[in-house]
């Protein structure tokens, strides 16, 4: 039931990337987003893809589960490409192939579709490496320990942990109700295959109403569970939990510190993503 | 020692008056005791159960806990401490994804250190036969298992009473047996007071004192075989006898010389005997 969404599911596996301390893989993740997006050329990108293959063989999970998490975003990535594909427009001057009624395309709207392409990928997938080999449990203690400091301003940082691990823990639940209530309004006819995009997504009305009614049954039980077992806040609470940081948490900064040098470097000695047609034009 | 005192006991759902759900229920629970309370949909049993830890207030009369009241504020924590809970539902009532940082939650909750933690989730996990799935995800296991695991969350707090509130009843055949083992484990082997709201009749065969509720009332109070052997007074309840005796009364009133039996062993060897008699 749940096979199709692996975005955020976690992989079970002992290896290097998994033993790492999740804020550490946080702040990798943040700034492996940022050495994409610092990245203006082909071989800036090719860095941060070496970067990506090398995290995933220390991450022991299966090439082919990372790459799944793609197909979930695969028509954003589609869309947004083809989009960029026709409608990219600049003040430099286009080496244009094609040119009917709005759209153009040139070679360099070409290469823009690509890089784009290549960037989301490598963000989806980067993203997914840490998603892939961190319990949403110690990503959720990661960020809350991340953002200690702006409790200093009374930012309610251990709540928002707490609701972010049990809507994490809820959403296996919340998808089983779901497929349980579809079957119940299929077995007294609901059609949800056929007709128009406005009429499936009114199908659907049936199915979301008893689910948010039971969520919100489900919300209660489990405050008065909570109770139960003395839950009274962030105050006098103790952690089984700590974090440590440790020696593989320094090699994966560095690996990175040096990413986003080996990027920044590549940027200033080949220039911008364009110059690459200079070679074949 | 008296573990649960209830006073005159009323409490209503609704702000003013009305009809209670509870209604002057007086009653006495002593330390190691094991207590089903029995009664269909709507008798207030649950009432009964959430006004025990504090989860409800009653709107007269005074409910304690070991002697604290529980209108009391200051005393809640110490209360739910002493008076752990498990719900209905397994699925509504697991906070995390992975067993163990489930089962760590009351401690953290009371704010033990960490090694403490770690020694309260080895016991727990052991004393429901659950060590073996520590690091499991909660929503890949069976009811009864996820179950466990949430009697071994309640019991990492080590309280001295254990209210069970319906657990079993949305389980199969063998995850009910499988909370049922555990429960009557913990009341025998570590002396646990448990007060188990159901309304399966066999289960309450398990328990050293039967208490039927109806329409917010306490109106019949005292061992299994003593409740299951005025039937008539119990089907008045909505309530029928547990299967085997079912079929033995109705055996006494064919007349077959067999005795009270309750449980389907029992049954078994009455049924035995008044054939080698006979």
């Amino acid at each position: 039931m749940m096979n199709d969404v692996t975005f955020g599911q976690y992989y079970p596996a002992k290896s290097f990337v998994h033993s790492m301390d999740p804020r550490a893989k946080i702040v990798l993740s943040i700034a492996y987003i940022v050495a994409i997006f610092l990245a203006n050329n082909f071989f800036g990108l090719a860095a941060v893809t070496l970067f990506l293959v090398i995290a995933v063989a220390f991450s022991r999970v299966p090439a082919g589960s990372v790459l799944r998490s793609v197909k979930m975003i695969l028509f954003v990535i589609v869309f947004t490409a083809v989009l960029n594909l026709f409608f990219y427009s600049s003040s430099d001057e286009l080496h244009v192939l094609v040119k009917w009624w709005v759209i153009t395309i040139s070679w360099e709207s070409i290469i823009n579709m690509i890089f784009l392409a290549m960037r989301l990928f490598l963000l989806v997938l980067g993203t997914s490496v840490l998603t892939l080999t961190t319990t949403p449990v110690a990503l959720t203690d990661g960020i809350e320990s991340l953002l200690t400091p702006l409790k200093w301003i009374r930012f309610p940082v251990h709540e928002l942990a707490l609701i972010m691990s049990i809507a994490l823990r809820f959403i296996p639940t919340l998808i089983d109700e779901t497929n349980r209530i579809v079957s119940a309004q299929k077995a007294r006819g609901a059609n949800f295959e056929t007709g128009g995009l406005i009429k499936r997504a009114k199908a659907m009305i049936p199915v979301l109403v008893p689910l948010l009614v039971s969520a919100f049954r489900r919300a209660e039980d489990l405050g008065d569970a909570m109770d139960a077992r003395c839950y009274s806040g962030s105050k006098g609470r103790t952690k089984y939990k700590k974090l440590t940081f440790g020696w593989r948490d320094a090699i994966g900064l560095l690996l990175l510190a040096g990413l986003i040098t080996g990027v920044v470097f590549l940027n200033i000695y080949f220039g911008g993503k364009f110059a690459i047609l200079n070679y074949f034009l | 020692m008296e573990a649960v005192h209830f006073d005159n006991v009323r409490y209503s759902y609704r702000e003013e008056g009305g009809e209670y759900a509870v209604n002057g229920v007086t009653l006495t629970v002593r330390e190691g005791e094991f207590v089903a309370v029995l009664g269909r949909n709507g008798s207030g049993k649950s009432t009964l159960a959430k006004l025990i830890n504090a989860l409800l207030e009653p709107t007269s009369g005074t409910v304690t806990v070991f002697g604290m009241d529980t209108l009391d504020e200051k005393k809640t924590f110490e209360i739910r401490k002493n008076a752990g809970m498990v719900f209905q539902n397994p699925d509504n009532q697991t906070v995390a994804s992975i067993v163990e940082d489930d089962v760590a939650f009351g401690p953290e909750n009371i704010g033990l250190p960490r090694e403490e933690i770690g020694k309260r989730i080895d016991f727990a996990l052991k004393a429901v036969g659950m060590e073996q799935f520590r690091h499991a995800t909660p929503s890949r296991l069976s009811g009864g298992q996820k179950q466990r695991i949430a009697i071994a969350g309640v019991l990492a707090i080590l309280p001295k009473i254990m209210i069970l509130d319906e657990s079993t009843a949305m389980l199969d055949p063998k995850g009910r047996r499988e909370v049922m083992e555990v429960v009557r484990r913990l009341n025998k082997e570590q002396g646990m007071t448990v007060i188990l709201i159901t309304h399966f009749m066999e289960e309450a065969l398990q328990a050293d004192r039967a208490i039927v509720m109806h329409n917010g009332e306490v109106v019949m109070d005292g061992a299994p075989e003593e409740i299951f052997a005025r039937s008539e007074e119990l089907e008045s309840y909505n309530l029928t006898l547990p299967r085997a005796a079912y079929i033995c009364k109705k055996l006494q009133e064919a007349g077959m010389s067999v005795g009270n039996a309750f449980t389907a062993e029992e049954l078994a060897e009455e049924i035995c005997g008044s054939l080698q008699k006979g």
